[in-house]
C-alpha cells in the first residue's frame, strides 16, 4: 500500500467498477452498440432480402426495406428446388446424430470416469488426440470407406461416422467425473450392476451435460458441409447447406432472391433454437474451452 | 433399500478380497475390465472404424499414388515414398494455398483474439445494463452455418455492394473485394472474424468472471492505471483462456474451407485457395493420393502451432 491509496480511501471506493466518468460509459456503450450494428446487420440484410422480388435487390441504389414485399421466393424455392426435402434430409441427420452421441458417448464417459480398466489411458489418448485432427484430413479414407460398404449417397452414410465424436466422450467424461465417488460406490455395495448404476445413478444426474451435448452436436451436424459435401451424391440426399452452396455456385448464383430464401431457410431453425435455449449454447461453448 | 442392505454383509462374507483397496487391481479387475470396455465397445466400435481407422489410412494413402480407380483394387497401388509431399511443393497452386492459409491465421487469429477480448472486457467491466442481450446478439453468428452467411456477405462484398457504399459515405472508393487479388483475402479473414469472435469472446468472458475484482481494484488503488492494472494484473491471469482460445482458433482458421468454396472458389488467381480446398480440389480430380498428403501437411501445421502456442505461453508464466 502505498501513501496514494490513502488519500481517496479504499473504504469508500464502490467496488462495482461501472462507477466511473459518464462519458467514459457513453462511449462504451457507443462502441458497443456500433459493434452490435456490424454484427446483426448481414442478418437484417439476408431477412429483409429473402421478402424482396429479385430485382429489388439488385436494384441501384438498394434500400433496405422491401417495398414490395413478397414469398414468392420462399414458393419457389419449396416447389422447385426441393429445399422441403433438404430441409428433412438436414433434421433427419442431425436427430440421429444427437441420439447416438447421447447414449453412446456417455456409456462411454461413465466408463471412462468411474471405472478404473485396463486399455483406458491408452484410449483416451486416442480420443484426446482426435479432437485436433481436422476432418480435412480423414474424408479421402472415409469416403473410400464408406462407399465400398455400400453406403455412399445413403442417410447412413451421412448419418455413421458422425454417431459418436471424440468431443461427445470428452466433455461426458468431465462432467460424470464430477460426480461423487461415493454416490457409485454406494450403488456397488447395495448390490447395483454398471448398467443399472449408470441408468439409474449417472444418467439422471447428466441431465445439464446431456443438454449441452445435444445442443453442440445439433448445431455441429445441422452445419455440417464437407462430409455431406462428399458423401451425397444426388440431390434426394443433400442436406440443407450442401444443397444452398451447390446452388449458390452453380447457374442459380445469379438469384438473389432464391439464394437469401436458401440461407434463411437454413439459418432460422438454428437461431430459434439458440433463443430458445442461448444460455445453454454459451455455457456449453464457454465449458468446453475451460475444461 | 431394506434388501440392499441386508445383501450387504452377505456379499462382505462371500468375498475373500479383504482389503477393497487393493482389490482395485486384484481379482475384480479384470471383470471391471469387461465391464468398461462392454460400456464402451458402440463408441470404440464407431470411433474406431469412422474416426481412429481414417486418420492411418490417410496416412498411408498419402505415400501412395492411390487415385479414384484404385480404390476398388488396393493391390494395383504403388509406394511412392514422400513423392506426393514433393510434388505438392513443386506445385504452385499448393505454394500459394499455404502461404494464402498463413496469410489467414497470422491476420486473422490476432484479430480475433483481440477483438474478443476488447468486447469481453467490456462486457465484464463497465457495463450492468443489457450485458447479456449483447452477449446472445454478440454470439449469434457463431450458430449460423457458414454455408448460408457466406451467400449474405457474398452480396455485400459486391463492388455496388452495401459494404462499399457504407464507404462512399466517407469518402472512401471501396475495391470490388472479392474479384481483387488484393482484397479477396482481407474480405474473407473480416468475414471469419465476424463470424469466429463469439466463441473466444464468450470463453474470454469466462475467464474473466473467474478472476476476482479485487486483485484489479488492488492495483488501481496502490495507484497503478486502469490499463497498467490490466496489462499487469489481469492479462497474465488470463493466460490459461488466452491458450485455450488460440489454440482452439487455430485448429479452425487452419482448416478453413467453406469460405473459399462458396464466395470465391478459390479465386481471383488462386489468391483465397486454402489448403483444406486444395485437398478437396485434389480429391475431385481423383489424386486421392495427393489429396491425403495435403491434409497430412495440415495436420502437421497444426500439431506444430498447437506445440509452439504451449511452450510461448508456459515460457512467459
Amino acid at each position: 500500500m502505498t501513501a496514494t491509496a490513502t488519500t481517496t480511501g479504499p473504504a469508500f471506493r464502490d467496488r462495482r467498477p461501472s462507477r466511473r466518468v459518464p462519458t467514459a460509459r457513453l462511449v462504451l456503450y457507443g462502441a458497443l452498440v456500433l459493434g452490435l450494428l456490424a454484427t446483426l446487420a448481414p442478418f437484417a440484410w439476408m431477412f429483409l432480402g429473402s421478402v424482396k422480388p429479385t430485382g429489388e435487390i439488385v436494384a441501384h441504389p438498394s434500400s433496405w426495406l422491401p417495398r414490395t414485399p413478397t414469398l414468392a421466393n420462399f414458393e419457389q424455392l419449396l416447389s422447385k428446388q426441393n429445399f422441403g426435402l433438404y430441409f428433412l434430409n438436414s433434421t433427419v441427420v442431425a436427430v440421429a446424430c444427437v441420439l447416438g452421441n447421447l447414449l453412446f458417448c456417455s456409456m462411454a464417459g461413465y466408463a471412462f470416469a468411474k471405472i478404473e480398466f485396463a486399455g483406458k489411458r491408452l484410449l483416451f489418448g486416442l480420443v484426446l488426440t482426435m479432437l485436433i485432427i481436422p476432418g480435412v484430413t480423414t474424408f479421402v479414407p472415409l469416403f473410400v470407406l464408406v462407399s465400398n460398404m455400400g453406403l455412399g449417397n445413403s442417410y447412413l452414410g451421412l448419418i455413421l461416422p458422425f454417431l459418436v465424436t471424440p468431443f461427445g466422450v470428452f466433455i461426458m467424461r468431465q462432467f460424470i467425473r464430477d460426480i461423487p465417488d461415493a454416490l457409485v460406490e454406494a450403488a456397488r455395495l447395495d448390490g447395483a450392476g454398471e448398467a443399472r448404476i449408470f441408468l439409474r445413478v449417472i444418467l439422471p444426474l447428466t441431465r445439464p451435460a446431456l443438454a449441452t451435448l445435444a445442443i453442440l452436436t445439433f448445431l455441429a451436424q445441422w452445419n455440417n458441409f464437407l462430409w455431406p459435401l462428399v458423401i451425397a451424391q444426388t440431390e434426394d440426399h443433400y442436406t440443407l447447406p450442401v444443397a444452398l452452396a451447390l446452388f449458390s455456385t452453380g447457374a442459380n448464383g445469379t438469384n438473389y432472391g432464391l439464394l437469401l430464401a436458401g440461407a434463411v431457410t437454413v439459418v432460422t431453425p438454428i437461431i430459434l433454437l439458440f433463443l430458445a435455449l442461448q444460455r445453454h449454447f454459451i455455457q456449453g461453448i464457454a465449458n468446453t474451452g475451460i475444461k | 433399500m431394506t434388501t440392499a442392505t441386508s445383501l450387504k454383509p452377505a456379499r462382505e462374507v462371500s468375498s475373500t478380497r479383504q482389503p477393497t483397496q487393493r482389490s482395485r487391481r486384484g481379482s475384480g479387475h479384470l471383470r471391471r475390465t469387461v465391464v468398461a470396455w462392454a460400456f464402451c465397445s458402440p463408441f470404440v466400435l464407431l470411433f474406431g472404424t469412422f474416426g481412429i481407422w481414417p486418420v492411418f489410412s490417410s496416412l498411408s494413402m498419402s505415400v501412395t499414388d492411390i487415385t479414384s480407380r484404385d480404390v476398388r483394387t488396393p493391390f494395383s497401388v504403388t509406394f511412392v515414398g514422400l513423392e506426393n509431399y514433393t510434388a505438392l511443393f513443386d506445385d504452385p497452386t499448393f505454394v500459394r494455398a499455404a502461404l494464402n492459409t498463413l496469410y489467414f491465421v497470422a491476420v486473422g487469429i490476432p484479430l480475433t483474439m483481440l477483438l474478443s477480448l476488447a468486447v469481453a472486457v467490456a462486457l465484464n467491466s463497465g457495463i450492468q445494463r443489457a450485458k447479456g442481450f449483447f452477449r446472445v446478439a454478440y454470439f449469434a453468428p457463431v450458430v449460423t452455418s457458414i454455408v448460408a452467411v457466406a451467400v449474405v456477405w457474398r452480396y455485400l462484398y459486391k463492388s455496388d455492394g452495401m459494404i462499399n457504399s457504407l464507404l462512399s459515405v466517407v469518402g472512401i472508393s471501396g475495391p470490388d473485394w472479392l474479384n481483387d487479388p488484393d482484397w479477396s483475402m482481407p474480405a474473407l479473414i473480416l468475414m471469419a472474424v465476424w463470424r469466429h469472435f463469439g466463441i473466444p469472446m464468450v470463453i474470454f468472458l469466462a475467464g474473466l468472471q473467474s478472476i476476482p475484482p479485487e486483485l484489479h481494484e488492488a492495483a488501481v488503488v496502490d495507484g497503478a492505471s486502469r490499463w497498467r492494472a490490466f496489462r499487469s494484473v489481469t492479462l497474465p491471469l488470463l493466460r490459461p483462456t488466452t491458450l485455450v482460445v488460440a489454440i482452439l482458433l487455430s485448429i479452425s482458421y487452419l482448416q478453413f474451407f467453406e469460405e473459399p468454396f462458396v464466395m470465391t472458389s478459390g479465386g481471383p488467381l488462386d489468391s483465397t485457395t486454402s489448403i483444406s480446398y486444395y485437398a478437396y480440389q485434389q480429391f475431385g480430380f481423383g489424386n486421392y493420393g495427393v489429396a491425403s498428403a495435403a491434409s497430412y501437411v495440415l495436420v502437421t501445421a497444426i500439431a506444430l502451432l498447437s506445440l509452439l502456442q504451449f511452450r510461448i505461453f508456459r515460457a512467459r508464466a
